[in-house]
């Protein structure tokens, strides 16, 4: 089975994010960069799949250069080699230009199954898996949790719902995107490290992947940032004190602010 | 091998900063996180890829200890003692041993034990009363270790026992493993640091085991033993570097934020000036441990730097977590914060692994004789 595993490098979850006012876009270079945590979760099940179906798992990242850092990180865990769709011209790009040129390098690569994380912990818009689920016209499954892709060209899976689980079936190739509790993520061995150098990483530009530029990037994005402005600052809270009837007076602050 | 230091901050701070705080305060032994950092390769570091080690050297080793005694002294230490315990076997096992044992020690899987210290028989390592009698293709080992680190929870041990009345050259090496009939241990000690590490007494009653588990000819133990513990001191000293470091860490943090008279407490020069001499201590504790590594990894002599190393860096480790109390005031010395379990475990890093009075000892003869 062949697997194309779908990771996104972000900021650092715990640094503090800025914006570039030119852009208005993220800062990406004045903040770490870390594999996108829920892609974690991604490459374990990926590397799960291959290794009960001695199949290969392949792992693709669109983002700047030092995105090579988290294709280098999923090779180390265990992924057997790296795409990299790198192109200044896909600088700013939104979902739906993500998607094409994540779909159009994916396609014809004869994949079994593209796993992602369900959203990337900078963007959290969460769409971009059923839409390249979409531009490849492949049945997508979603927020699972759990995930059976025996080999035999079927792949079943457990769909988060607000209030349990659907048991969601389809034929592969198919498009998977998992949630956190789908498993524990591996560390990288010491071993796997070394390996992971001599690992084949292809470079892949948009002319490479016959992908229009006016297509892609900040200029063809369908939403644009109008304006932003920083978080006001946190207002002192409302001190209860407790004369014995503090619990009542909770209660009623609750119901104001309809929490109950 | 910025990969190797990279991936061992990432276990640190994803393993073993959530659970220190809890483990130490409850006494508990941290087995998973072994498992944890087996599995990244870390139990075998030093060791020849052959039987399944990284073969790093003991410059990027002992590094790696340092970032782990940052987050968790147990944990590093835990690590050194295990490095330790596979050290006579790496070293002076038979090629038919080391292909048959080895792997499964450095694999990650598995924790070791390092047997020497006996109750009458610290410092004076060659007094060790243990004993170890051939009867046919058997061993007989009859005695009692004391102060062993993992012992009750360890898979393996590296035993030093006495197979004639000679002080050093009656004395042998043996791999036990652990559910050996026969080998007990008693209930852990009960220590003013490293709460989360097994230390107990560890019992041999007509353990047996077959011949081919001696390491090295009958005598020749002693040297084993010394061999190991010039590298053991290593990893001591950048356990207290790492140690150091933690409450440094946590120093410089609360001395920023603390305000008194108006001011952060880190812009008055008596506080400012501790830290300085906090920090510099580290520094050069590290540089010190360094030289020793690179001498280590370079085949010269290194056992004088070693001594030196874990006495310097263990003394700096006991006053840098000392100042780290005291810049924090009344709550350093309460358990809100970790600086004062910081200050128990220091002292015990004087003490383990030879004594700093026997290093004292060491570096002195090297002078003098």
């Amino acid at each position: 089975m062949k697997i194309v595993v779908c990771v996104k490098q972000v900021p650092d979850t715990w640094s503090e994010k800025k914006l570039d006012p030119a852009t208005k876009t993220l800062d990406r270079a004045s903040v770490d960069g870390v594999m996108n945590e829920l892609d974690e979760y991604a490459v374990e099940e990926a590397l799960k799949i291959a290794e009960a179906t001695s199949g290969e798992v392949v792992v693709l990242s669109m983002g700047p250069e030092q995105s090579t850092e988290t294709i280098r990180k999923a090779l180390s865990m265990g992924a057997d080699a790296g795409i990299h769709i790198l192109d200044d011209g896909l600088a700013g790009s939104d979902a739906v230009a993500t998607s094409l040129a994540i779909a159009k390098v994916i396609e014809g690569r004869g994949a079994d199954l593209v796993i992602f994380g369900s959203e990337s912990t900078d963007a959290r818009m969460s769409v971009v898996p059923a839409m390249v689920a979409e531009r490849l016209g492949l049945p997508q499954l979603t927020f699972a949790n759990k995930v059976e892709a025996p080999g035999d060209g079927t792949v079943k899976a457990h769909r988060l719902t607000d209030y349990g689980y659907d048991v969601v079936e389809a034929s592969t190739p198919a498009v998977i995107s998992v949630v956190e509790k789908i498993n524990e993520p591996r560390y990288p061995s010491f071993k796997g490290i070394m390996a992971a150098k001599k690992k084949p990483v292809e470079t892949i530009s948009l002319a490479d992947a016959g992908i229009e530029s006016a297509s892609v990037g900040l200029g063809a994005a369908w939403s644009e940032v109008a304006e932003f402005a920083d978080a006001p600052a946190r207002a002192a809270g409302t001190i209860v004190t407790d004369e014995g009837d503090g619990g009542t007076k909770i209660a009623d602050y609750l119901s104001e602010q309809k929490f109950i | 091998m910025n990969d190797l230091l990279d991936l061992t901050d990432e276990l640190a701070r994803r393993e073993l900063a959530p659970r220190v705080d809890e483990y130490e305060r409850e006494g508990r032994f941290p087995r998973e996180v072994f498992t944890v950092l087996g599995g990244a390769g870390l139990l075998g570091l030093p060791y020849p890829q052959r039987w399944g080690g990284a073969e790093v050297g003991y410059t990027d080793y002992l590094q790696v200890l340092e970032i782990l005694a940052r987050r968790w002294l147990t944990v590093a230490l835990g690590v050194s003692v295990h490095t330790l315990s596979c050290h006579a076997l790496a070293t002076a096992g038979t090629d038919e041993q080391r292909d048959a044992w080895l792997p499964d020690m450095l694999g990650g899987g598995l924790l070791g034990a390092y047997c020497l210290s006996e109750t009458q028989s610290g410092s004076d390592a060659a007094g060790l009363r243990t004993t170890a009698t051939r009867e046919g293709d058997e061993y007989v080992l009859n005695g009692t270790k004391a102060w062993i680190t993992h012992g009750g929870v360890a898979d393996f041990y590296t035993v030093m026992t006495r197979t004639s009345p000679d002080r050093t050259a009656g004395i042998t090496a043996f791999l036990v493993p652990g559910g050996t009939t026969g080998l007990s241990s008693a209930t852990p000690e009960r220590k003013m640091g490293m709460r989360g590490s097994v230390t107990a007494q560890v019992m041999l009653d007509d353990v047996r085991v077959p011949a081919d588990r001696r390491l090295g000819e009958e005598g020749s133990g002693f040297r084993i033993a010394l061999n190991a513990l010039d590298s053991g001191r290593l990893g001591i000293a950048a356990c207290a570097v790492g140690l150091a470091q933690g409450a440094l860490d946590v120093a410089v943090d609360y001395a920023r934020q603390r305000e008194q008279f108006g001011s952060p407490i880190a812009s008055f020069q008596g506080v400012s000036f501790t830290l300085a001499d906090m920090a510099t201590g580290i520094a050069a504790g590290r540089a010190l441990y360094l030289d020793a590594a690179r001498r280590r990894d370079s085949g010269e002599p290194f056992s004088t730097q070693a001594a030196m190393a874990k006495l310097f860096c263990t003394d700096m480790a006991m006053a840098v977590t000392t100042s780290a109390v005291q810049v924090l005031g009344g709550a350093g010395y309460v358990e809100d914060y970790p600086v004062e379990r910081y200050m128990r475990e220091a002292k015990v890093l004087q003490i383990v692994e030879g004594t700093n009075e026997i290093q004292r000892l060491v570096i002195g003869r090297a002078l003098t004789q």
